[in-house]
């Protein structure tokens, strides 16, 4: 089999992105190199989803786009994320289709070298400290996947949080799509210094395409030690988009990291958002919400890999499947020889409104340590009649009333996002999925 | 005109078996009976069978309120006509707030295009709350979610001061209650007492009706109101038991549909 057939890109497109993007030679390296260790390399094992069965071949190819100096300038389907004219636009990094166009950040974090801009720039303007980090989390030839992403990411972010600064405001990234034949890979890398703290948003949008396409997004983040990152994620792309995510935290002595992730998307996906608690009494919470419609196929994986002493993670998946949609919920807890004292606890929810959804919730434990507490706690089923005629007896029509019980599942996850704009935001996507 | 409810016969079952024997009760609007009577006699399947709980069907008879038709509607069209019934288990809803649930079953009654306004729906509630000696961050938490026995009680209470029914009944309202919220929640059920509505309390203790007095007591065997009588029933209840209903009727086993 030619590596074409395997990896629909080849050696002299890759070649050429690096170029016209002025990478360093060790960047276009890598990248030729993980082009040809992804035709060796298998797909992901994602746990009873058969994503061999997926379009996974239209990844587009990459095209040259036109950088923006002003907000207005950006295409309206991105800016149309805030609604809200209020939305603090002052801290946006903002990519379409194949590259970064407008990044901004206010002077006062500037001055306290914070860094916030799109990856491609930062591989030039901060060589040494992308270099150090890009790929040791999600490494390059873990699977296909993640290699043809090393061969073909693009814009994405680099977020830089220097030793004992916090960042209160959210800083926020855009990732717009409107072109199938355009390659999406956005690789977004944060580092946050000893006992930094930093808040960071990221939307995933796309205009409606009839053609098929892929995006391929990794997210690496490493919290150093008493450092503690918030990252929250919101997908909403369209229904011939399939959206393949890998995040993956490294988290440092009693560092810390959150996930909200709401994955709003209309078409397959696999979402993998996995906390590495490497440092003692380092600590990591994931609360991830989910809607699927129409014929949806998703897998939603949680994952904390627990290896220092009384590290703590919590995990919270909740699901809405209706029409045909059909979603699988995994939550991996794994507690290594020598994380004495960890604790974990993972919950899974999966409620199907139709009689066709399907949702299967796997809680995982692997447990190597003796000296450890861990928790899990999974269901699927129905919205629960006996609430609804609590409701009914209220006066609340049939109707209202599974509609406030479906938003209340949700409704835990949605506030945890850090300002109201985004609130409101996600309170839309699930209004728009839900059919209401 | 003044309130009328009338059940006539009713008879229901619960998977098949028949708890509710033919229940015979009319109360008018003003008026509060007591249902009293030993655990398993078919008291809450009374309770739940008038709102319309999905699990039990009703196999006969007829429930009128003000003429109307009970049974023939949907539990919300119940509540809208004015029937309440504080719930012995209420349901928790996570991710629901207390005050969004309040208003919207206060909407849902005042129907569309007549909605409360926020600032009237608040001040309503905080006044109501007050009465109720509720700390004032029930209204933001998850509705009942981590309430107390109690707490959960007095929030039944507060919903029916703010749904205004007519028909208010109370199922084992004093269950699980101390003295002072017992006194508490009495207080709230005394200060709805009017002309236009009426409540049917259902408790198998007597000390309820010390705080709350009733001008008809029924005792409940079997499925059926087997006696009734004025407040002085439940007091020669509460001092001498049941036995004596049992032993003057030739009653058995009290208990009905509980041979598994």
């Amino acid at each position: 089999m030619s590596t074409e057939m395997i990896v629909p890109v080849d050696r002299e497109t890759v070649a050429a992105l690096s170029r016209s993007k002025n990478e360093p030679a060790w960047l276009a390296e890598l990248r030729v190199q993980a082009l040809e260790k992804a035709a060796e390399l298998n797909l992901p094992i994602v746990e009873k989803t058969k994503i061999d069965r997926w379009n996974l071949q239209a990844y587009g190819t990459p095209t040259s786009v036109n950088a923006v100096t002003a907000w207005n300038e950006v295409p309206a389907f991105i800016r149309e994320v805030f609604e809200d004219e209020a939305a603090d636009l002052n801290n946006v990094v903002v990519q379409h289709n194949s590259g970064a166009v407008y990044s901004q950040l206010q002077e006062d974090l500037k001055q306290q070298g914070v860094i916030f801009t799109d990856l491609e720039t930062a591989v030039r303007e901060h060589e040494a400290l992308v270099k150090e980090y890009l790929f040791q989390a999600v490494a390059y030839d873990e699977h296909r996947i993640a290699a043809i992403h090393a061969a073909l990411w693009n814009g994405g972010v680099f977020l830089y949080v220097p030793k004992n600064v916090e960042v209160s405001v959210p800083l926020q990234a855009l990732f717009g799509h409107d072109n199938a034949s355009a390659t999406f890979a956005p690789h977004v890398l944060i580092v946050a210094d000893s006992n930094s703290r930093v808040n960071y948003v990221d939307n995933f949008i796309s205009a409606e395409m009839s053609e098929a396409s892929v995006i391929n997004g990794v997210v690496e983040v490493f919290v150093k030690s008493g450092a503690q990152v918030n990252y929250a994620s919101i997908h909403h792309m369209g229904a011939q988009a399939a959206d393949i995510s890998y995040r993956r935290a490294h988290v440092e002595n009693d560092g810390r990291i959150e996930w909200v992730v709401g994955e709003m998307h209309n078409g397959n996906a696999v979402s993998e958002t996995t906390s590495i608690l490497k440092g003692n009494g380092s600590t990591s919470d994931a609360k991830i919400i989910c809607v699927g419609n129409g014929e949806q196929k998703l897998n939603i994986t949680t994952k904390a890999v627990h290896f220092g002493k009384s590290s703590d993670s919590q995990m919270i998946t909740r699901a809405v499947m209706r029409e045909q949609a059909s979603s699988i919920i995994n939550g991996i807890t794994k507690i290594e020889k020598g994380a004495t004292k960890a604790n974990g606890e993972q919950t899974e929810r999966v409620l199907m409104l139709s009689p066709k959804a399907r949702g299967d919730a796997n809680p995982i434990l692997l447990i190597d340590e003796d000296d450890v507490t861990a928790g899990h706690a999974a269901s699927a089923g129905q919205v629960n009649q006996e609430q609804v005629f609590y409701m009914m007896s209220r006066g609340i029509k049939r109707e209202d009333a599974e509609k406030l019980i479906i938003r209340g599942f949700l409704d835990p996850v949605v506030t945890e996002l850090p300002n109201e704009e985004l609130q409101t935001l996600l309170r839309r996507y699930i209004e728009r999925k839900l059919g209401q | 005109m003044a309130t009328q409810f009338v059940i006539d016969g009713l008879k229901a079952t619960i998977e098949g078996k028949e708890i509710l024997k033919g229940i015979n009760l009319e109360m008018k609007g003003g008026e509060v009976h007591a249902i009293m009577g030993p655990n398993g006699t078919g008291k809450s399947t009374l309770a739940s069978a008038l709102m319309g709980h999905p699990k039990y069907e009703v196999t006969d008879g007829k429930v009128t309120l003000d003429g109307e038709d009970v049974l023939e509607m949907e539990v919300d069209e119940r509540a809208r006509a004015g029937l309440f019934l504080a719930m012995q288990y209420p349901s928790e809803i996570a991710g629901v707030t207390n005050s969004d649930f309040l208003r919207s079953a206060i909407n849902a009654r005042r129907g569309e295009g007549n909605e409360i306004s926020l600032i009237k729906f608040i001040r309503q509630m905080e006044g109501k709350m007050k009465e109720l000696e509720m700390n004032q961050e029930f209204a933001h938490r998850y509705l009942n979610e981590g309430f107390s026995g109690g707490e959960k009680k007095r929030n039944e209470i507060l919903q029916m001061m703010l749904l205004d029914p007519k028909i208010v009944v109370l199922d084992e309202i004093d269950s699980g209650l101390d003295i002072d919220a017992l006194r508490i929640v009495a207080n709230g059920v005394n200060a709805m007492r009017s002309e236009e509505r009426g409540f049917l309390i259902i408790t198998h203790y007597q000390r309820l009706l010390n705080y709350i007095t009733p001008d008809y007591v029924h005792v409940m065997m079997q499925g059926r109101i087997v006696k009734s009588g004025g407040p002085e029933l439940a007091q020669r209840l509460e001092a001498e038991g049941y036995d004596w209903i049992k032993e003057e009727l030739g009653i058995e086993d009290e208990t009905v549909g509980q041979d598994e």
